[in-house]
């Protein structure tokens, strides 16, 4: 047994509460990106500590930032979740983006033109858009069992075709005929309704927290849980060990897909009430979530702590561009955050990263 | 006139001149990546690197008004993050698919932000000066002869010559590879910076050739049709070169027939439904090489 297989072995058998040297590789990867991050600010002739002190008033800074903060998990927590359930099959599931879509199109349209009571309603949307998600996901993961066609490529594709049967339908069917730049808003017994008035902190927060546990319990308590991450961390012997690997695999892509949709249905549900037709409200939230599950370490615990830190960089992110603006001179503009996440994610592909400062450091006190 | 319409477009010149552009930049980037790949290395930030050469060449282009040194830019950013990207799949082992993702987020960041630091704006920077643009023989753009060169070269490259041989052993057994003698480490850094020059090159050529400026969607996803076309071609640059006039044919297609009959989004969608259709539907199963994607320890 190779040393990697035995690290493997450990991994399927228990789950350890705290993995200190996941915590500290994360840890590092987002200081290394806040340092690229402060030296491309430094270069475009910005303060880059006036940069951090705009990023945490505007993300902390008073009770409603607070909220909007704790608000924008809700999204990049689901979508974060999606990537995580895949990767423990090892699958890479980039089409978070258009299973998410899925969950938009359940929302927006069964919202606004199917009347249910309340109650029934929110869970007719949100089943809705898992089985739609899920669809999409399980066929990019039935393609690559079926006709080797690499994940990647066929969920970015269906990426693209999710986007534009999205802004079609909304173009089209779903639009509001006074405002032809939205679709019909959704109905009361749609929604789901805000913690307080005049922030855009809703319940569907808390729905994506039980989600994240429910699927903690899925992946670490349950046969199939076991089996997804097996297949995951070796498909022959899982093969040999009896595991249905095609069927779990598909399975995996299902339920992943499910819960991108779910992040989409409840920004609809929780926050906007309808989408624009160019889905401008929900574009990129399905890519959030590949650096918040890297950085959460594909764990469904450990992505409800990073998606708060990259919430924390999306309001932040908005609000530094109004403070960093002074007279005559535009302020640094909100990609900067998009632009930290990929030197976060970049940082986070490096496995012994850890391994590597100790090896330094030794080495230097010799 | 929709079906009349229809007709017309393929007895047009421009119809072919679109095809031939559309195929330019799909067809550099994976042709960059077939090479890479053939020596073990995956490379997802094919979209990023894209967005990296358009946007270095565009902003060179404009600022010195010289094609040259524009080119340059392109190509030299693509040595630079290719570097990087073997650095980290290579030498640190790291994992190439994760390391390719950021890549792109960060490429498709820092253009909004030299997009609105420089020109003040979200969308598009201005036109850059003609003389920094590349200039067109006969309607054509010496990209395309190049493209289909550089194709035939490569193919000739990887399975004529001994080079070529190594680079192939690589990526299928570096173990035994290590053992004849060959570097792996460094065979896979050339490769890799090799595959990425090309995919840099490829947005030059739509910065600074096709567009004459640089805009924040300038991929469109050209980055991740180049991944398809790999698989599509089966890693063989001569099939390739059809594979590419394919994919350009329904962009093309796609472009040429908006009419305001047919809603743009259901055509924007295209190339897309082709492409999967395509590499799920026709290819058959193909075999990657055996090794690519895995980091390699020496012993």
């Amino acid at each position: 047994m190779t040393q990697q297989e035995a690290e493997a072995a450990k991994a399927v058998a228990k789950p350890s509460w705290i993995p200190w040297n996941s915590v500290a590789e994360s840890g590092l990867a987002i200081i290394m990106g806040f340092l690229v991050g402060g030296g491309i600010i430094a270069l475009a002739g910005f303060n880059p500590a006036l940069f951090y002190r705009g990023l945490i008033e505007g993300a902390f800074g008073s009770p409603r930032a607070l909220m909007d903060t704790i608000s924008y998990m809700t999204p990049i927590m689901l979508t974060g979740l999606s990537f995580a359930i895949a990767a423990r099959a090892n699958l890479f599931n980039i089409g978070s983006e258009g299973q998410m879509y899925m969950g938009v199109l359940a929302a927006a349209s069964i919202g606004a033109f199917v009347a249910l009571p309340e109650g029934l309603h929110q869970m007719v949307i949100l089943f809705v858009s898992f089985l739609l998600g899920g669809f999409i996901a399980a066929l990019a993961g039935w393609l690559k069992i079926k006709r080797g066609v690499h994940e990647v490529v066929s969920t970015i594709m269906l990426n693209w075709i999710g986007f534009y049967l999205l802004t079609y339908l909304a173009i089209f069917v779903l639009f509001d005929p006074l405002r032809a730049y939205k679709t019909t808003t959704i109905l009361p017994s749609a929604t789901v309704p805000f913690v307080t008035s005049g922030t855009s902190l809703s319940y569907a927060v808390v729905i994506a927290i039980v989600v994240c546990i429910v699927c903690y319990f899925l992946l670490w308590r349950t046969t199939l849980g076991y089996n997804i991450r097996a297949v995951g961390l070796n498909p022959t012997s899982s093969e040999y060990g009896g595991i249905k690997v095609s069927r779990t695999m598909v399975t995996a892509m299902f339920i992943s897909g499910g819960v991108a949709a779910l992040a989409g249905a409840l920004e609809i549900m929780g926050r906007f009430w309808y989408v624009d037709t160019e889905a401008s409200y929900v574009r990129n939230l399905g890519f959030d979530g590949i650096a918040v599950a890297l950085v959460g370490r594909n764990h469904p615990l450990g992505i409800i702590i990073s998606s708060f830190f990259f919430a924390m960089l999306k309001t932040g992110g908005q609000a530094v561009q109004i403070y960093t603006s002074e007279a005559g001179r535009t302020g640094i503009p909100l990609e900067m955050s998009l632009a930290i996440q990929g030197v976060i994610i970049v940082f986070a592909s490096i496995p012994s990263i850890i391994a590597l400062v100790k090896k330094f450091t030794e080495g230097r006190k010799k | 006139m929709a079906d009349a319409g229809l007709l017309e477009i393929f007895l047009t010149a421009t119809f072919y001149i679109g095809m031939f552009r559309f195929m330019v930049p799909i067809t550099l980037s994976a042709l960059g990546e077939i090479v890479a790949e053939k020596s073990g290395v995956v490379n997802i930030g094919l979209e990023g690197m894209i967005m990296l050469g358009g946007l270095a060449s565009v902003f060179v282009g404009y600022f010195t008004a010289n094609v040259w040194l524009a080119l340059g830019a392109g190509i030299g950013v693509g040595a630079a993050v290719g570097a990087l990207h073997a650095f980290i799949a290579i030498y640190l082992r790291g994992d190439q698919i994760v390391d390719g993702v950021g890549i792109n987020l960060f490429a498709y960041g820092i253009g909004v932000i030299v997009l609105y630091l420089t020109w003040g704006t979200f969308a598009n920077s201005p036109i850059i000066p003609l003389s920094a643009r590349v200039p067109s023989i006969f309607g054509v753009s010496p990209f395309v002869p190049f493209t289909l060169v550089m194709c035939a070269l490569v193919w000739y490259f990887l399975e004529k010559t001994t080079y070529g041989l190594r680079l192939r052993a690589v990526g299928e057994n570096p173990e035994v590879a290590e053992a004849a003698g060959i570097n792996v480490y460094r065979v896979r850094l050339a490769a890799t910076i090799f595959g990425a020059v090309l995919s840099t090159l490829a947005g030059a050529f739509l910065g600074i050739d096709w567009l004459a400026s640089y805009a924040r969607d300038i991929s469109a996803g050209r980055g991740f049709i180049a991944l398809a076309l790999v698989v599509f071609s089966k890693w063989n640059p001569l099939i390739l070169i059809g594979g590419g006039l394919l994919f350009g044919f329904f962009y093309d297609f796609a472009i040429s027939i908006r009419s305001g009959i047919v809603p743009d989004q259901l055509l924007g969608a295209i190339p897309y439904i082709a492409t999967l259709v395509i590499v799920s539907g026709l290819v058959g199963r193909a075999r990657p090489p055996k090794a690519s994607g895995k980091p390699y320890k020496r012993e």
